[in-house]
C-alpha cells in the first residue's frame, strides 16, 4: 500500500470529470422534478445517451456530433415517458422502471458491434495563460468543453428557475398544476418540455461516460449513476448549485475508492466498490427528514377535465 | 378532436383485456424489430412461443418453463402486494442475490454432513437473507421518511458486490483449483433442491411459489391485512380514517417481498444454478416487475404472466441458437411488453370520446 503515489491535484481534476455525469443528468432531473414530474427513467435515457453518442462520434469521426447525438437519443426516449405519462396518463413510477429496463435492453442491442472500438477523443481545452497557473490550473482549466458546459448549464438552470418568467410557470405547474392550468399555463406543454430538456441532459451525461470518462463501450456501463443522480436531486433539495456540490461529492468518492484501489489499500475492492452506494443511502437518510423543498405536485398526474 | 373522459369506475372488461393486447401489440412491434435486424419477424416471433410448448424439443423445453417461471412469479407475488399499497420494492434482484448467499452459506457451513433438517435449514436462512436485505429500505422509510425505491436499489449495487467477494472468497470451493464460486450444490445431496420428479422441472422453488400465489389471493380477498392493502393504494385518505398503521404496512409488504425473492435466490443457487458465482444473477428481479405489472398486481395474473415471460426467455435462447438473434434483443421485448401494458392501461381508467362541442 502506498498512499503517496495518490496525486492529489490529479485527484480533484478527475474528480471533476467523475462528477461530470452524475451533474448533466441530475441537472436535468432536477428541472424535471421541478415540473412536477418523477422521471426514474434516468439511468434508462443515460445508457441510451452513452450508445448513441458513441455510435455517432465513432461513426463521424467527430465527438461534438456524437453529443449532439446524445441529447437526441436521450430525449427521444424520453419521448417514451411522455406518451406514457403525459398522453396514456400512467403511473409515473412505473413508466419510469418501463424506461430503464427498456433503456438497458435496447442499449445492449445497439451497441453490439461497438465493442471494444475506441472512440474520437476530444482534447481538453487549454486556455493561455489561466490554465498554466501552477496547481489552480491543472485542476480547474485544463479540461474538455464538455465538462464546461455542465457548469454552465447549472448556472442557466438556476438563473432561469430564479429569475426569468418562464421558469415561475415551470415551479408554478410543479407546485400546483391545477392552479397553473386555471391560470391558463399549458400544463402538460410545460412538461414535456421538461422532460425532453431532462432527457437530452441525461443522454449528454451518459455520453460524457462512454467519450470521456471511460473511454469505451461496454453494456450496462452507466452501472447505477443515474439512480444516483436520482437521489443528488433529493440530496440538493431542488436546488440547483446544491446539486453541483452534491455532484462533486459523490466525483470525489468514486474517484478516491478507485485511486484506493489501485494504491493497494488492505480493504478488499469490493467494499470499497460498494462505497459510493452506501454513502448515496446515508446521504439520503441524513436528508430526507426534510421534505419541504420538494415539488408539491411531484409525481401526481395532471389531467383536465375540462 | 378526441378527448379522454375519466371512467367513474375502471373497466373491468378493459383490465382482462389490457394484457392480452399489450401482448399482441409487443409481438407486432417486437417482430417490426427482428425484421430490422434482419431476422424473419414471422419465424422469430413463431419460435419464441411456439417452439417451447409445442416444438420438436418441447420434452426438453417444458420443464425449464417451471425452472425459470418459478423465481419470476415468487418474486412478482411479493412485489406485488407492495405495489398494490404504493409500496416501491425495485431492489428484489438484491434480495434475491442475499437469499442465495444466505441460503448456500447456511448448507455450506455443514458440508461434508449429511442431514434431513440441512435444506430446511437453507431455506430460512435464504429467506432471512432476503428479509434483511428488504427491510434496510423498510426500517429507513419509517424511521426516517427516505425514499424506498432508491434506497431498495442502491442494494441490487451493493449486493452485486458481496455476491463478487463471497464467490471470490468466504464462500470460494477450497478444491475449486482457484476458480471463483463455491462448492456444487448439486453434487451435496443434502443441500440440493433436487427435481421432485424426475425430468418434470418441479423443485421446491415451485412448490413454493405455487403456495405463494395461493397465500396471497387469500390474503388479498379474505384478510383484513389485505384489506388494508388494497384501501391504502385505491384511496390513502379513506385508509388514514379506517385506521391503517402505514408503518407497519411498509415493514409488512417490504419484509414479504423480499423474503421471497431471498426463497427464490436460494431456491435457484441450491437447485437450477448450484453455484454461487460472480455472474449468479440474471435479472430476474427486475424483469419480475414486468411480471407483476403483466399480471395486474393479481395473483392469478401473475401465474400466468410468469409463466409468459418464462417462455420468452426460453423461447428467446432458441432463438439466439437457432436464429442468431441477440440476447439483447429478447430484453428489449419485455421491455416493450411493459410499454404497452402502462400504454393501454389508459383505456381501463378512461374512456375515448370524440368532443361535442358545448357552449359553456
Amino acid at each position: 500500500m502506498d498512499l503517496g503515489e495518490i496525486n492529489p491535484i490529479l485527484l480533484v481534476a478527475s474528480l471533476m470529470v467523475a462528477a461530470t455525469p452524475l451533474l448533466l443528468a441530475a441537472i436535468g432531473e432536477l428541472v424535471v422534478e421541478k415540473a412536477g414530474v418523477l422521471n426514474l427513467g434516468v439511468e434508462g435515457m443515460m445508457i441510451v445517451g452513452a450508445i448513441s453518442g458513441f455510435a455517432i462520434s465513432v461513426e463521424t469521426g467527430s465527438p461534438w456530433l456524437g453529443f449532439i447525438a446524445a441529447a437526441v437519443g436521450g430525449a427521444v426516449l424520453s419521448l417514451l415517458f411522455v406518451l406514457l405519462t403525459q398522453v396514456a396518463l400512467a403511473n409515473q413510477v412505473a413508466s419510469g422502471l418501463a424506461l430503464t429496463l427498456f433503456g438497458l435492453g435496447f442499449s445492449a442491442l445497439m451497441g453490439q458491434s461497438y465493442v471494444g472500438v475506441k472512440p474520437p477523443s476530444m482534447g481538453d481545452i487549454h486556455i493561455p495563460v489561466i490554465s498554466d497557473i501552477p496547481v489552480i490550473g491543472p485542476i480547474l482549466f485544463q479540461h474538455d468543453p464538455i465538462l464546461y458546459v455542465g457548469i454552465a448549464l447549472t448556472a442557466a438552470v438556476w438563473a432561469t428557475l430564479k429569475y426569468t418568467r418562464i421558469g415561475l410557470i415551470l415551479r408554478a405547474v410543479g407546485e400546483n398544476h391545477d392552479a397553473a392550468h386555471a391560470l391558463g399555463y399549458k400544463v402538460i406543454k410545460i412538461r414535456i418540455m421538461a422532460i425532453l430538456f431532462g432527457g437530452a441532459c441525461a443522454g449528454l451525461g451518459g455520453a460524457y461516460i462512454s467519450l470521456i470518462r471511460v473511454p469505451q463501450w461496454t453494456e450496462g456501463m452507466t452501472a447505477g449513476v443515474g439512480w444516483i443522480a436520482l437521489a443528488l436531486v433529493v440530496f440538493a433539495s431542488w436546488k440547483p448549485w446544491r446539486a453541483l456540490l452534491g455532484a462533486y461529492l459523490f466525483g470525489g468518492i468514486t474517484v478516491l475508492q478507485l485511486n484506493l484501489q489501485a494504491a493497494g489499500v488492505a480493504i478488499p475492492v469490493e467494499y470499497l466498490a460498494m462505497s459510493p452506494y452506501i454513502i448515496t443511502i446515508l446521504v439520503l437518510v441524513i436528508l430526507s427528514a426534510d421534505k419541504s423543498s420538494a415539488p408539491a405536485a411531484l409525481g401526481r398526474t395532471f389531467h383536465a377535465s375540462h | 378532436m378526441i378527448v379522454l373522459e375519466k371512467r367513474p369506475q375502471p373497466s373491468k372488461a378493459w383490465s382482462y383485456a389490457t394484457p392480452l393486447v399489450a401482448v399482441l401489440a409487443t409481438m407486432v412491434f417486437g417482430g417490426i424489430l427482428f425484421a430490422i435486424l434482419g431476422k424473419n419477424p414471422i419465424e422469430a416471433i413463431g419460435t419464441i412461443f411456439w417452439e417451447p410448448l409445442f416444438g420438436e424439443f418441447a420434452f426438453y423445453y417444458r420443464p425449464q418453463l417451471l425452472v425459470k417461471g418459478a423465481p419470476l412469479v415468487l418474486i412478482a407475488i411479493g412485489l406485488s402486494l407492495g405495489f398494490r399499497a404504493g409500496i416501491w420494492n425495485i431492489g428484489a434482484e438484491g434480495q434475491y442475490i442475499m437469499g442465495a448467499i444466505f441460503g448456500a452459506g447456511a448448507g455450506l457451513a455443514f458440508y461434508p454432513l449429511e442431514a434431513w433438517y440441512i435444506f430446511p435449514v437453507m431455506v430460512i436462512a435464504g429467506a432471512f437473507g432476503g428479509w434483511l436485505w428488504a427491510i434496510i429500505p423498510a426500517f429507513l422509510k419509517v424511521r426516517f421518511g427516505t425514499n424506498e425505491i432508491l434506497v431498495s436499489l442502491m442494494l441490487v449495487y451493493v449486493a452485486e458486490q458481496m455476491l463478487a467477494s463471497v464467490s471470490l472468497g468466504l464462500l470460494k470451493n477450497p478444491e475449486g483449483f482457484g476458480f471463483p464460486g463455491s462448492r456444487n450444490l448439486q453434487q451435496y445431496d443434502s443441500a440440493h433442491n433436487a427435481e421432485l420428479i424426475a425430468g418434470s422441472g418441479m423443485h421446491w422453488g415451485v412448490v413454493t411459489a405455487l403456495i405463494a400465489v395461493i397465500f396471497a389471493y387469500v390474503l388479498l380477498n379474505r384478510h383484513m391485512l389485505g384489506f388494508h392493502i388494497r384501501l391504502t393504494g385505491e384511496a390513502p385518505r379513506a385508509a388514514k380514517f379506517a385506521g391503517v398503521n402505514p408503518a407497519r404496512l411498509i415493514l409488512f409488504c417490504l419484509g414479504l417481498s423480499g423474503a421471497l425473492a431471498g426463497l427464490a435466490g436460494m431456491f435457484e443457487v441450491s437447485g437450477p444454478s448450484g453455484v454461487v458465482s460472480i455472474d449468479f444473477n440474471v435479472g430476474y428481479g427486475f424483469t419480475a416487475i414486468i411480471v407483476a405489472f403483466l399480471g395486474r398486481l393479481h395473483p392469478v395474473g401473475i401465474l400466468l404472466a410468469g409463466g409468459l415471460m418464462a417462455l420468452t426467455y426460453i423461447g428467446g435462447e432458441i432463438a439466439q441458437s437457432q436464429l442468431g438473434l441477440p440476447a439483447a434483443a429478447i430484453q428489449v421485448f419485455q421491455g416493450m411488453l411493459l410499454f404497452f401494458l402502462l400504454a393501454f392501461d389508459l383505456l381501463t381508467n378512461y374512456r375515448i370520446r370524440a368532443a361535442h362541442s358545448e357552449v359553456a
